[in-house]
């Protein structure tokens, strides 16, 4: 093919511009701690980056299940409200026990996490339920699930914060602080994230359930026809989303050795955020664990990082928002390119 | 009409019309004329650089450079719209209608009537719509889904929209047909003689070389971006059209297997199937046949005759149809479609795009999708296995693909097909069922999409085959069932198989149902 010399030279042009626009993310966070590192001077200390942790564990546990979910083309809204349901499980069972028929049981810390999970997968496996059994449309079955599971939150103590968490050595129940804790200098909630990253990203890329997922967003219809059991898939993904919320409960409560009802409220929206900033498309198929983990990032140093600036709350929230649609505005950039180097390559091989 | 071929009867002429995208050229110092109340027809394999053509007359796409000129006048479009203020309208290859909406929104979209400027009409809405597909033969309920409709008819539709035009001057259309039934196809063409007779002009694109000797005035032929041939219709024949288009002539050649099907074991045997529509009647009545091992089993009939639901009985899309169907001699109960693919059934639907390819996926996993069971090493997928797999499938059926990890979107349509073929054959199914597998793709395309067909029916893959090209049909199926209103009219095997029979029982289950 004689034109071959002038399309490599163009598509190396293009593959610069579009490895640019794929390490996005990751460019904006160096930028941001950098920027703070200038701009708020105990910023880059020890002690504010292992807060920063703390929280993006949680952001980034939300995301990894709201990714998942996202890259089906669904949402998940009722992630919030799990956490906040998780914390109440499992500090009202540390401090209350469980009270039936007359006796009051108190359990181990790990049979309350197990509990607390199943909650959560529950929850996710009622909206899964909803939305592939009556076809209805996520946005609106998880924001019922999320009201309905905000209410049960705060029927558990009547609004009421359990606070002081911490067991009792007779009991047997003792070591439920252990979760916001730190391990050799590294919070146990960011471990977990590791963990649960490394298993949501291999799951993702390299099982048929990954690709299941995948498929799901890409093309219900030939991922149906293809064989792939499409309702199945999905509710177990909105399970696996609702089990991360309410690991997400387990870390809140433990960090802050509380359990309130309110707390983990608009989360969701962090979740998103954090999935959005990563690369997952909104409209399905695409979408990384890694990108989520690093747009988790983005948003915990954004916040934290404006804090410790002194930047009012309100500018805040104007500045993430920028963010986000930035965020969105080159993803859609980089589709264009993609296609447009797809097309391309279609009229070369001609 | 001698004189008709003079130079003022051109009513849109595009001059030295180049068009080139980063890295390649798709038109390269085209002309062409469109002749004022002709038809003419515009011919290449795909990737020719027709629909670029089309895109830039009908104001999608801007020339890289060149011009247009309509009566003598110069013209540039920056958009659709002012292409149709010039008269021109186009019908897309793919469709580009709102599943989400109905008929007579469709067809008044953008375009919509209304009463003194503020609340749309829909009583005139509907009453237009009526008017209009009475025209074409084709009554269907102006207040009905299109998402509902199938793809042929919801071909009438996009046509309908074009027609509704009041100053029509051209109407461009491309690949009109691919979808239509022979029926359907009549009524197009009985509408084409009507609009050319108004002195509309058209501009009419179709890989259906017979079409084109029957309908057109004028041929025009693009290989590779370049004019490479014009003439009157009437001074040529097919095969100089496709002694143009390729360089060489190409046309399906029977093939007669020597095979006596009495002695073969039956694979499928499918007993009075009865699948209700909804809103009364039946899509499929008592339709029985069976399929013997290594068979090639067509189904012809007209749109709506109930082909595709044969398939969908088959592949578990429709668990409510009765009757009964027996898998090597043992009756089976047919409940979903993943049990279906692992009692070794595999389908390539007739809509590539909307159900054939995940397009957010690569052509890799395009081709493993049904058959990752297969790969597995413990949990995980193994890389080597699936790679080799698709490797191996990629040149078993020639997939031209420069990486196999490139976007899906950047193969040609007939080589998008035949992932989806191969994803199918991977699966290692003992019947294969396609649906219109040469539905928009070149002749090249579809010899090797016939080829491919054949090599795996002879090694004892039993396929089912829809198809509503005749030629294609008589070329391919070892026997052919004729569906008509959902009723099986006729069966023909070896050298009974012919066009004028088929054609035939594809009516006969109308007339008996309207003499009812």
């Amino acid at each position: 093919m004689p034109a071959n010399s002038i399309n490599t030279k163009k598509m190396t042009k293009n593959d610069i511009i579009m490895s640019l626009l794929k390490g996005r993310t990751f460019i904006v966070l160096i930028i941001l701690v950098l920027f703070f590192s200038v701009a708020a001077p105990n910023f880059f200390t020890a002690s504010s980056l292992l807060l920063i942790a703390k929280h993006v564990a949680l952001y980034g546990i939300l995301g990894i299940g709201m990714t998942y979910v996202i890259i089906t083309g669904g949402i998940d809204l009722s992630v919030g409200a799990i956490v906040g349901l998780g914390g109440m499980i499992a500090g009202g069972l540390i401090n209350e026990g469980l009270s039936m028929f007359g006796y009051t049981t108190y359990f181990n810390i790990p049979s309350i996490v197990i509990i607390t999970v199943a909650f959560g997968a529950l929850v996710g496996l009622i909206n899964g339920f909803i939305i592939t059994r009556f076809k209805v449309a996520a946005f609106i079955a998880t924001l019922g699930t999320m009201y309905i599971a905000r209410g049960f939150a705060m029927l558990r103590s009547n609004g009421a914060t359990f606070s002081n968490i911490v067991g009792k050595k007779a009991l047997g129940n003792t070591g439920f602080e252990f979760f916001g804790r730190n391990v050799l200098g590294i919070p146990v909630g960011a471990i977990i994230l590791l963990i649960i990253a490394v298993i949501a990203g291999i799951i993702l890329k390299k099982t048929p359930f990954g690709w299941h997922v995948q498929s799901i967003g890409g093309n219900e219809k030939a991922a149906k026809l293809s064989g792939v059991k499409t309702n199945k898939v999905k509710m177990l993904v909105y399970m696996f989303s609702g089990i991360c919320a309410s690991i997400v409960g387990i870390i809140t409560a433990s960090q802050l050795v509380a359990a309130h009802p309110a707390s983990g409220e608009t989360w969701e929206m962090n979740a998103i955020a954090a999935a959005v900033l990563g690369g997952t498309s909104m409209s399905g198929g695409v979408g990384t664990i890694g990108g989520t983990i690093v747009g988790a990032f983005v948003i915990g140093v954004i916040n934290d990082g404006m804090v410790m600036c002194g930047v009012s709350e309100f500018w805040q929230m104007i500045i993430k928002g920028l963010v986000i649609i930035l965020a969105v505005l080159i993803d859609q950039f980089q589709r264009n390119l993609q296609n447009k180097m797809a097309l391309q390559s279609r009229e070369e091989n001609k | 009409m001698e004189h008709m071929s003079e130079k003022n009867d051109v009513c849109l002429h595009a001059d030295s019309i180049d068009k080139i995208y980063p890295g390649t050229k798709a038109l390269d110092n085209v002309s062409f004329d469109v002749r004022k109340g002709k038809v003419n027809v515009l011919i290449g394999e795909n990737g020719a650089g027709k629909s670029t053509l089309m895109k830039i007359i009908a104001g999608i796409e801007r020339p890289s450079s060149g011009r247009i000129t309509m009566d003598g006048e110069e013209v540039s479009f920056k958009s659709t719209t002012e292409a149709k203020e010039h008269g021109i309208g186009i019908i897309h290859q793919e469709l580009s209608l709102f599943p989400n909406l109905n008929v007579y929104q469709n067809i008044f979209m953008a375009n919509e009537k209304t009463k003194y400027n503020i609340s749309l009409d829909n009583k005139k809405h509907i009453e237009l719509t009526k008017k209009v597909l009475d025209r074409l033969e084709y009554p269907i309920d102006p207040e009905t889904l299109i998402g509902d409709l199938r793809v042929g008819q919801q071909q009438m539709i996009e046509i309908a929209r074009n027609l509704i035009q009041e100053d029509l001057k051209i109407l461009i259309m491309d690949e009109p047909t691919s979808s239509l039934s022979e029926q359907e196809v009549e009524v197009l063409f009985r509408i084409i003689r009507e609009l050319t007779a108004n002195g509309i002009s058209i501009v009419y694109i179709s890989h259906r070389l017979e079409e084109i000797v029957r309908i057109g005035d004028y041929v025009t032929v693009l290989r590779d971006g370049r004019l490479v041939a014009e003439a009157a219709v009437k001074d040529i024949d097919v095969p100089w059209i496709v002694h143009q288009m390729v360089g060489q002539e190409k046309s399906y050649h029977k093939r007669d297997r020597d095979v006596d099907w009495s002695e073969r074991e039956t694979v499928l045997d499918v007993k009075d199937i009865r699948l209700p529509k909804s809103g009364g009647g039946f899509l499929l009545k008592d339709v029985s046949f069976n399929l013997k091992k290594g068979e090639i089993l067509g189904i012809y009939g007209l749109m709506g005759s109930g082909r595709t639901e044969v398939f969908e009985c088959l592949m578990g899309l429709h668990p409510e149809f009765t009757g009964a169907v027996e898998l090597d001699g043992k009756k089976i109960l047919i409940s979903s479609v993943s049990e279906q693919i692992d009692r070794g059934f595999a389908v390539i639907p007739e809509d590539r795009q909307r159900e054939g390819l995940v397009q957010t996926m690569d052509i890799g996993k395009n081709i493993s999708l049904s058959s990752l069971k297969k790969y597995l090493n413990g949990v995980f997928i193994d890389q080597k296995k699936e790679d080799e797999n698709i490797n191996m499938q990629i040149k078993d059926i020639r997939i031209k693909v420069a990486d196999k990890n490139l976007p899906i979107l950047s193969l040609s349509g007939g080589n998008q097909q035949k992932v989806v073929i191969g994803k199918g054959i991977l699966t290692n199914p003992k019947i294969l069922l396609l649906d219109e597998p040469s539905r928009g793709i070149d002749i090249g395309a579809k010899t090797e999409v016939f080829d491919i067909i054949h090599k795996y029916a002879e090694r004892g893959l039993s396929i089912i085959v829809i198809s509503s090209e005749l030629k294609e049909i008589i070329a391919i199926a070892d026997r052919v069932i004729v569906l008509s209103n959902g009723i099986k009219t006729d069966e023909f095997c070896g050298d009974d198989i012919a066009e004028d029979k088929l054609v035939l029982a594809s009516y006969k289950g109308h007339r008996s149902q309207n003499t009812k």
